[in-house]
């Protein structure tokens, strides 16, 4: 290519259409990305509101030796991760299970009207979801204990069951997800060559030994892959959903606050910026270094799967 | 086609398996429709249920006397949701288009510049003090447009989108001298047309679901969206007396504020209900797309 040494200027001035198109989304990226990432230096810092984020005075790691002192670190970092573990394998598995079921489903509007209904959830707000949990568990006059009671049953106060709250979160996100990914499975089964099918049912296989022989061989990589690539996000707690189902429960807070509850409720609550922006750089880079080293390694297994 | 035997259990598990899911994801909206037709008198006294003892229209009658803040928040939703989604979906493309341009050597460098973001952040803290702070958002109704405005996920997925579309149709009409602009609004847009819906019903969804941006940044009651509306109505008890006190009406004990609390979630939800057997099919469309890219 001779455009390689017409240098910059040139360069710029056949573009220029197109560098004036990016414009927006560069600034847009700019302003709302990057400059906050100059701003992690709040988390090695005292914030005052006049000093901003340069002015305020500098206390190195002492908001990290907080963070870790006050026992917050592990707490949150465990329960973030558990959670994030146990949603990836409950919500894939019974993500497999939909997408094989209805793709071999025979009744075209039954199939459709049961995929649409299962993908419903998805388009749901979390403040909807948690006037759900308010009809459901709601000590009073939730239906749950309506319908206990309607057996003869003593009602269960939920609120007070820390327990409890893991198997309601671990619902509502399978419950509000998997129609979601549910989609994404059924286009990896639709991608599968049908003449390896017809050739299986030529041979007088029967539609279970197809689907074990062919169908999740055929996903199992993808899911894999799929799990992998999840690992990165695998410190970064769904706040939306956490603080709408749990809400501001402190009884329960042992077993359901996140890492990003945590930074949401200091910020906006005590209103104390340096020890919950410490938290969030951890979690970043934490973050940053799983994605670095996960992709590495699909880059090393499947090399058209990796993310860069 | 013959119906086997094996195909027959495996589509009757099917039905059952599927069925059940099913029915899980529909249930909390029947009880919501339910609990929004209660009489107070009954959920004091046997709290919400699957088929009410009697129907009443009380809640919604009450939702009709104390609708000025609800109608002001639907109007906010509306607004934001109208402007951000137009905004923002022409940005994604015009940019996503750049981004395919073969003759464009940069892009790649470009791409990860948007990319680097998804891969790392400054996290919330900086992100509020950038907000509040330097670019004087609070109570801006800016606030609740520009956060959910670009997403590098969704340029992606509009970045193949146009990859589909044949490179030659592009290059005929550079040869013919047509700017780059004039390619993008007058070649490029009409052969988009499934995408743009696509991409534009995602980030419309986003916007009419969102809460979080209120609760961030927004203290006046006068700017509230729908959705923290609705999230105030659910949380606080005292936020329906006020708005009774605000139209005239004397707060009761039998006024039906239980059956309110799911009468409104019904309303806010409302709109997504009803579109969703047109939309449903963009987003299928959107996410295997997405899936295809892997």
């Amino acid at each position: 290519m001779n455009t390689m040494n017409k240098g910059f200027w040139w360069e710029l001035k056949k573009h220029k259409i197109k560098l004036l198109m990016l414009l927006p989304a560069v600034i847009y990226f700019f302003v709302f990305n990057y400059l906050p990432m100059a701003g992690i230096i709040i988390a090695f810092k005292r914030y005052d509101y006049v000093g901003g984020i340069f002015g305020s005075p500098w206390v190195g790691f002492e908001n990290f030796r907080y963070f870790i002192e006050s026992g917050q670190l592990w707490h949150i970092t465990k329960n973030t991760v558990l959670y994030n573990l146990v949603f990836l394998l409950v919500n894939n598995l019974l993500e497999i299970v939909m997408a094989i079921l209805l793709a071999e489903m025979a009744g075209k509007y039954i199939r459709k009207f049961l995929q649409s209904a299962i993908f419903l959830p998805y388009f749901i707000s979390w403040v909807v979801v948690s006037a759900f949990v308010y009809n459901v568990f709601n000590y009073e006059y939730g239906s749950l204990n309506s319908l206990l009671a309607s057996f003869g049953m003593d009602s269960v106060d939920v609120y007070s069951k820390p327990t409890a709250w893991v198997f309601i979160l671990i619902f509502f996100s399978a419950w509000k997800t998997v129609g979601y990914g549910t989609v994404f499975y059924l286009a990896a089964i639709m991608g599968i060559d049908s003449e390896t099918y017809e050739a299986a049912e030529m041979d007088g296989a029967n539609i279970f030994q197809r689907v074990r022989h062919i169908t999740l061989p055929a996903l199992i990589p993808t899911a894999v892959i799929l799990l992998m690539l999840s690992l990165g996000g695998i410190v970064k707690g769904d706040f939306q959903m956490f603080y709408q189902i749990v809400g501001d429960n402190g009884l329960v807070y042992n077993t359901t606050d996140v890492i990003d509850t945590f930074v949401v409720r200091s910020m906006l609550t005590i209103q104390e910026f340096g020890m919950p922006a410490a938290a969030g750089l951890y979690q970043s880079v934490v973050s940053l270094i799983l994605i670095v080293t996960v992709n590495y390694l699909v880059r090393k297994a499947e090399k058209d799967l990796a993310l860069f | 086609m013959r119906l086997h035997a094996d195909r027959f259990w495996f589509n009757t598990l099917g039905y059952i398996l599927v069925g059940l899911f099913a029915l899980v994801c529909l249930l909390p909206f029947w009880l919501v429709i339910t609990g929004s037709f209660m009489t107070q008198e009954s959920i004091t006294l046997h709290g919400y249920t699957f088929w009410p003892s009697e129907w009443s229209l009380g809640a919604y009658k009450l939702l009709g006397e104390t609708s000025a803040g609800f109608i002001r928040a639907y109007g906010i939703t509306i607004v934001v949701t109208a402007i951000g989604t137009t905004v923002g979906l022409l940005v994604t493309t015009m940019t996503a288009y750049v981004l395919n341009c073969k003759d464009f050597r940069q892009r790649n460098y470009v791409a990860f510049y948007f990319y680097f973001t998804t891969l790392f952040s400054g996290g919330l803290v900086p992100w509020y003090i950038m907000m509040v702070k330097y670019l004087h958002m609070k109570n801006s109704i800016l606030a609740l447009i520009l956060p959910p405005m670009l997403s590098v996920f969704y340029i992606l997925i509009m970045r193949s989108f146009i990859a589909a579309i044949p490179e030659a149709i592009r290059e005929s009409a550079t040869v013919d001298g047509a700017g780059d602009f004039t390619i993008f609004t007058r070649l490029i847009l009409p052969l988009l047309k499934p995408a743009l819906a696509t991409i534009g019903l995602f980030i419309a969804l986003h916007y009419w679901n969102d809460w979080f941006n209120t609760m961030m940044f927004i203290d006046n009651e006068k700017i509230y969206n729908l959705q923290y509306y609705l999230y105030q109505v659910l949380s606080k008890m005292e936020f329906l007396n006020q708005a009774a006190a605000q139209a005239g009406i004397a707060t009761t004990a039998n006024m039906p504020s239980d059956a309110y609390k799911m009468a409104m979630t019904l309303v806010t939800t409302g709109p997504i209900l009803l579109l969703y057997p047109f939309v449903q099919r963009y987003f299928v469309q959107g996410i295997t797309v997405g899936a295809v890219k892997g």
